[in-house]
């Protein structure tokens, strides 16, 4: 039982509150968690090795297998579509994808054009909507698409809403709540099983704690 | 379409080095002659098949068939995997006499890629199909067999997990009403989605005994004693039934004494439609991606004929990976001669090669650097010059 479980964590935003979780569940992380520019981290103590990824990528190096569970957004899990489970809602990060676009602007009838990070989720989203859209992947700073005449609409992520609003965006609809989930690989959850369903419980019981 | 290199090959497509190659060729060998020794007897089947029949029955999603068409305009396709070939052969050939009958296969088959790299569009699976026996005994044997061969081939550490489509099916009609209302469950638990099968649950208009029935579902995994407590929540009827097979399934595998390899997990759902009792993946602890899968399916039927069958496919690449590295070792014998000398060295090489020895006969006039070239061999002589010098 004492195989060593490794986690990826996705680095930025998502980090500080995964971390703190991680405390709260009562993991004994070193101080030097916060602040290193280590790609791998190891805590022996714990028995946990932490590799630090890109959020877009966490997915990724569970479904293969290279980490055995990961903290990802809900967004990257649509927009990925890995093949990993989806165990725990964590409850952190808030946010959620929407459409926006200029003010009072209506979408071009012939090519209407959706800049976006997420093309899978923009595209699924406007073929339910019954519309043929054209997708612009875009890797950051999607606002500037529909300021410089780019594209008609945007697919982004939102969780205060400052960025759009300071911009002059407006959110035409939302699609979808975002939080963070613990991802396992398929294989890690049945070998790894023990340890897996510690980790899990653990961080249930911080989760619904929280929500009281 | 940008112009191709000429060392490129199409997506998802590799090669087989000497080295992997010879790999392969052992493992494999160990494995084929333990399905031998239970009696399985191998066949081949066409690397193509018709899109209408093969294509169409196989539970391998359309996107990732690769499909081109004959002079007739047909559309044919690349196999995709080995069962569905089996239950057409076993259907139109095999089963006339209505007997059990037991298959073995190792084939390529082709799954085109979707994504990035990492997956390959064409490996090698083997396996076997025990046709027209629908005993719990049938099912244990398949596995006790999966479990044999995995060991012989070297592999220590893995594991079976052994669920039911019968169980969550049933369980889920019982609490719901009509299997329509499963889809939703079904497709949550298929997606591994356990977040959103769960608020799913708490939306519906339940009793909380019957949410609690349905989110324990995904708690049931395990040894043994995961049987009971699958029993504590359902009903009489198909899911009992589930259990008492997975009950009588436990024994035979006892029996065999694989015990310590195996467990059961209900929340397995398969991306194989056509499995429809008893369902298990395989999993070594240090490749990310199982390396086999089996079960129980009715696929014959959509052949036209009346049977169920078991077997299970093991992918060579994965087991390969599981196994890991370990260099092979090199005892080929290398003999360089001159012209002088060529027939006594042929008479050298032909009396090692009747005592099993691998020889290289090599003129030494052909090779540049014979430093490196030796180095590729685990011993040489050399019958050079004017006159025997032994």
């Amino acid at each position: 039982m004492g195989e060593i479980l490794t986690m990826a964590m996705p680095k930025g935003r998502i980090f500080e509150e995964a971390v703190v979780l991680l405390r709260k569940a009562g993991y004994k992380l070193p101080p030097e968690f916060d602040d290193s520019r280590k790609l791998i981290i190891d805590v022996p103590e714990e028995n946990l090795r932490f590799i630090l990824a890109k959020p877009m990528d966490v997915a990724t190096y569970v479904e293969h297998g290279v980490a055995d569970v990961g903290i990802a957004g809900k967004d990257v899990l649509l927009e990925e579509e890995r093949d990993v489970y989806e165990l725990l809602d964590l409850k952190i990060s808030h946010c959620y994808l929407a459409v926006a676009g200029l003010p009072d602007t209506k979408m071009n009838d012939v090519a209407p054009r959706v800049a976006t990070k997420y093309p899978n989720v923009a595209e699924a989203y406007f073929r339910e909507q019954g519309e043929q859209v054209e997708i612009i992947k875009l890797n950051g700073s999607i606002e500037l698409a529909p300021l410089i005449g780019l594209s008609d609409r945007i697919v982004d992520i939102v969780s205060t809403g400052r960025t759009m609003r300071e911009n002059g965006l407006v959110e035409y609809e939302r699609i979808v709540d975002v939080t963070s989930r613990l991802v396992v690989n398929p294989v890690s959850y049945r070998i790894k099983d023990v340890q897996i369903d510690e980790l899990v419980t653990r961080l249930h019981k911080v989760v619904s704690m929280g929500e009281l | 379409m940008s112009r191709l290199f000429m060392f490129e090959k199409p997506l998802g497509m590799r090669d087989t080095l000497p080295e992997l190659y010879e790999k392969k060729y052992r493992v494999r060998a160990h494995l084929a002659e333990t399905f031998k020794l239970w009696g399985y007897q191998f066949i081949e089947t066409p690397t193509l098949e018709y899109y209408e029949t093969v294509g169409a029955a196989s539970a391998i999603h359309d996107a990732q068939l690769f499909k081109l068409l004959d002079k007739e305009g047909h559309t044919l396709v690349l196999r995709p995997e080995m069962t569905t070939p089996i239950a057409r052969v076993a259907a139109s050939k095999l089963l006339q006499e209505d007997l059990p009958v037991r298959l073995a296969y190792s084939a390529n088959v082709f799954r085109a890629q979707q994504r990035e790299g990492g997956r390959p569009a064409e490996f090698e699976q083997i396996g076997i199909e025990c046709v027209n026996e629908n005993t719990v005994s049938c099912d244990g044997e398949v596995i006790a067999l999966l479990i044999s061969s995995l060991k012989k081939a070297g592999l220590e550490k893995f594991q079976v997990s052994i669920g039911h489509v019968g169980f969550a099916q049933e369980l889920f009609v019982q609490i719901l009403g009509t299997n329509g209302r499963a889809t939703a469950l079904r497709k949550f638990l298929y997606e591994k989605n356990y977040v959103g099968y769960r608020e799913h649950v708490q939306a519906l208009n339940l009793s909380s005994i019957d949410k609690q029935r349905l989110l324990q579902l995904l708690q049931l995994r395990g040894g043994e004693e995961v049987l009971s407590s699958a029993a504590d929540i359902i009903e009489n009827g198909q899911g009992k039934k589930a259990i008492n097979e997975l009950k009588e399934l436990w024994e035979v595998i006892k029996d065999y004494g694989y015990v310590d390899h195996v467990k059961f997990d209900f929340s397995i759902a398969s991306h194989m439609s056509y499995y429809s009792g008893i369902l298990y993946e395989v999993y070594a602890g240090n490749v990310g991606f199982p390396i086999g899968n089996g079960g129980r399916y009715s696929l014959i039927e959509k052949f036209g004929k009346n049977a169920s069958a078991a077997g299970f496919a093991v992918r060579l690449d994965m087991l390969l990976e599981a196994l890991g590295g370990g260099q092979l070792e090199n005892d080929t014998h290398c003999i360089f001669f001159s012209q002088e000398r060529r027939g006594e060295a042929f008479i050298a090489a032909r009396k090692m090669r009747e005592q099993g020895q691998k020889v290289v006969l090599q003129d030494i006039n052909g090779v540049n650097s014979l430093d490196a070239f030796t180095k590729k061999f685990a011993e040489t002589s050399f019958l050079i010059g004017g006159r025997s010098n032994e």
